[in-house]
């Protein structure tokens, strides 16, 4: 669809003139996020910098007959914030202030763009932090958190970002501003606040969010587990789990994803390991020591070769460089990646595990595996160059039976990355007709003309009579 | 697995006014149900108890207390108050948590999955069985707090938490209580009434026994916790500095939560119109006749 001048006018008239962009390298740039979704395009381009701002995008996108699409860094995964249907995409990054931190009550308000690791920083001199750690902490905002619910390592003991939200001020689809849930504990009404966390854009904008924040553990251990093979590595994780001990995080490598993590960092994992648990344990001193025993024991119970526990904390800062540098590192196996999120229950990852690998072989792809064992959120990694004809055609074939094999093992599509454009259409694998349709109820008492970030979550058909508008040429 | 719910939602057909009833341990909350509406209550019995997971698919009318018996078996219990009789159903519905939710987070996060009959009579699943899910609408947390009005709560899959190993309460008169919560690592409970403070500890002996000691607190036995006055407030945390002498008369406030127990309800408070539309609009999304608890409102 064409720029209507008109659209590109109205919007000037509210924000700057600068901060309104339609040039075709920004509108390209904006038809992406960090996924391999194809086929989204902005009509426009916003920067707003306030809520009244945000309002004024959203209300002459609909008095334009346009939808709207919000969009934080664009570190997503699912193609939650590829724009479809030629929408007004409302950026949010320019919303990057920390409006205040009371390290007595523990929250801070924060606008939207905020990126999740500088609000860390900024917590640290209060001895507090943001809990939700996703590997993108350096790049993704709090804005983008709050609507994909993301999670990160160390969710396994603190918990996704919607048990960190307190309250979320939210420009709804219609353009009215409302606050959703609040600072006291049992705000009255239906919860809100937890419907609107993780739903991908599709019930309004944040604009600005409360958040819990988290003291910083007294005591903390990371250890560095390894093992010769990957069964053993998985009982290991099931025996802490079951021993009633909660690890703040516990996250496996396997296979030559820690040579790639060792030639990239020199952290010092063993290379000719089958699988590597790095365990972290934090809390009070005592709770710490008897910790770190009762981990070396399970391991060494369940046949690990090594248990390394980081003897200082640059040690330990470098056992979490590898891990959170696993990315990078694929770039010296192959030049493009496609990462997977599922999840399977816990006792299920070995089979799960060689199921993938099985669907990775009889696609002629290079599987490389680094995930949160202990809640058992797999990430395979499908690692190929795009140059090779017909090679996405395959990738996207093993993925979908990825997901389908976690699904089939008592899984779910997703532990953290979101629906988005990427899993929309494997939703009826997971939810029966009557399901979707009361999840398509909830969106539409949120957004009734469908104007917040058509195309995502749920498939067509989810609603009796839907006309939800995809356009031709979108695949994933 | 679901001839029981499919029991349920045949009891419940597609129409007339129904409520459902667990173990009216807090019905009144949210006003008086229409006593024409029918008496529904949800099947009990533990479903699915895998200790590895710390998970576990249970039946709505079970009662916490029986879920918790089962689940010590395992070391394990679940992070909801287990008031006498009360049933998951119920703790869920109505969402007040239990002292314990300064150090055990809120009821909605102890919920992964819900299972529930519809207004058509359907049976409907929202969320999934694993500890972490970002699949599609987050319906669980949706119904937490919801009193029964957009559907009947059959069965449901919550989060388990290791039991305690050792905890132990404290109190004592003169220790601000604030000062305590902030020089305190996640105290498990932290109670005030506007001259004595008490606090739970649990987890290593060595450490509960060095923060007690520095907490300026005594070791109590804890049948000598304060009753709790009827009524609940919910106030943003740091308003409780506020409390004695607001001329509400006496309280036992939960510091650093923010839930604070008086003799008499709290004062009716302001609700935006955005919000009270979104409310109405979800109300008529999920029970479009008003069949679900008709004259209750969360």
């Amino acid at each position: 669809m064409e720029i209507v001048p008109s659209l590109v006018e109205d919007l000037r008239a509210q924000l700057a003139a600068d901060r309104v962009r339609t040039e075709p390298i920004e509108l390209s740039l904006y038809g992406h996020d960090a996924s391999i979704v194809e086929g989204g395009h902005a009509a426009v381009v916003c920067f707003p910098l306030s809520t009244d701002e945000v309002r004024a995008c959203v209300r002459v996108a609909r008095a334009h007959g346009r939808p709207f699409t919000a969009r934080g860094a664009g570190t997503g995964l699912a193609g939650g914030a590829v724009p479809l249907g030629d929408p007004v995409v409302i950026v949010t990054t320019k919303m990057n202030r920390i409006l205040s931190i009371d390290a007595d009550e523990r929250v801070a308000w924060v606008e939207p763009g905020v990126i999740n690791l500088d609000l860390t920083r900024a917590l640290g001199q209060y001895g507090l932090h943001f809990a939700p750690d996703p590997s993108s902490q350096q790049a993704c905002s709090i804005g983008g958190n709050v609507a994909n619910n993301s999670g990160g390592p160390h969710c396994l003991a603190y918990g996704v970002t919607s048990a960190h939200v307190l309250a979320v001020e939210v420009v709804l689809p219609d353009g009215e501003v409302a606050v959703l849930g609040g600072l006291d504990p049992e705000p009255g009404g239906y919860d809100l606040r937890g419907v609107f966390v993780g739903s991908e854009g599709t019930m309004g904008i944040a604009t600005r969010i409360a958040v819990r924040l988290t003291p910083n553990p007294p005591a903390v251990r990371t250890l560095l587990v390894d093992f010769l093979s990957i069964d053993d590595a998985a009982a290991c994780v099931s025996a802490i789990i079951a021993g009633g001990l909660v690890p703040a995080a516990l996250e496996m490598v396997t296979g030559p994803m820690i040579g790639a993590i060792e030639d990239f960092v020199h952290a010092g994992y063993p290379v000719d390991a089958a699988a590597v648990l790095l365990v972290e344990v934090d809390g009070l001193p005592s709770f710490v020591d008897d910790a770190v025993a009762r981990v070396r024991d399970i391991a060494q119970t369940n046949g690990a070769r090594t248990v390394r526990v980081a003897a200082d904390e640059n040690e330990r800062q470098l056992l979490w460089k590898g891990r959170k540098s696993a990315f990078g590192a694929v770039a010296r196996l192959a030049p493009d990646y496609y990462l997977h999120d599922t999840v399977v229950p816990r006792t299920r990852l070995v089979e799960v595990l060689r199921k993938v690998e099985e669907i990775a072989r009889s696609h002629d792809l290079m599987v490389l595996n680094v995930f949160h064992a202990g809640d058992g959120n797999l990430h395979p990694l499908l690692a190929f160059d795009a140059r090779e004809p017909g090679v996405l055609e395959r990738v996207h074939e093993a993925g979908d039976q990825i997901v389908v094999a976690s699904v089939e093992a008592g899984g779910v599509l997703s532990g953290e990355h979101g629906i988005g454009i990427e899993k929309r259409d494997l939703m009826p694998r997971l939810f029966s007709v009557d399901d979707l349709d009361a999840q398509a109820r909830l969106r539409d008492a949120f957004d009734p003309d469908g104007a917040a970030n058509p195309g995502k979550v749920l498939p067509k058909g989810s609603r009796c009579g839907e006309l939800q508008r995809i356009p031709e040429g979108v695949w994933v | 697995m679901s001839d029981v719910l499919d029991a349920l939602a045949a009891e419940i057909g597609d129409a007339g006014a129904v409520v459902a009833v667990g173990g009216r341990t807090q019905y009144e909350v949210g006003g008086a149900v229409d006593p024409a509406a029918r008496e529904v209550r949800a099947p009990h019995g533990i479903v699915q108890h895998v200790p590895a997971e710390m998970t576990v698919r249970v039946r709505a009318g079970t009662t916490v207390a029986d879920l918790d018996a089962e689940l010590a078996a395992a070391g394990q219990c679940v992070a909801l108050p287990s008031w006498t009789g009360a049933t998951i159903g119920g703790v869920l519905a109505v969402g007040h948590s239990g002292l314990r939710r300064l150090g055990w987070g809120p009821v909605r996060d102890a919920v992964l999955e819900v299972r529930y009959v519809s207004a058509e009579g359907r049976v409907v699943k929202g969320g999934g069985p694993t500890v972490k899910n970002v699949s599609g609408y987050d319906v669980p947390r949706l119904f937490v707090g919801s009193l029964g009005t957009l559907g009947v709560i059959g069965e449901v899959v919550l989060r388990t938490r290791p039991i305690s190993a050792f905890e132990r309460w404290f109190a004592g008169e003169g220790v601000d209580p604030f000062v305590l919560l902030r020089r305190t690592y996640r105290p498990t409970s932290v109670l005030w009434d506007g001259t004595t403070t008490w606090m739970l500890l649990d987890g290593h002996p060595d450490d509960v026994d060095a923060q007690g000691r520095a907490s300026g607190l005594s070791e109590i036995d804890p049948s000598t916790l304060p009753a709790l006055p009827p009524h609940r407030w919910s106030l943003p945390p740091s308003e409780l500095t506020n409390l004695p002498g607001d001329g509400h008369g006496a309280f036992v406030a939960e510091v650093g939560v923010g839930v604070v127990h008086r003799d008499a309800p709290q004062p009716r408070r302001e609700v935006a119109e955005p919000i009270v539309e979104l409310q109405r609009r979800i109300k008529d999304a999920f029970d479009p006749a008003g069949r679900f608890a008709p004259g209750r409102m969360p």
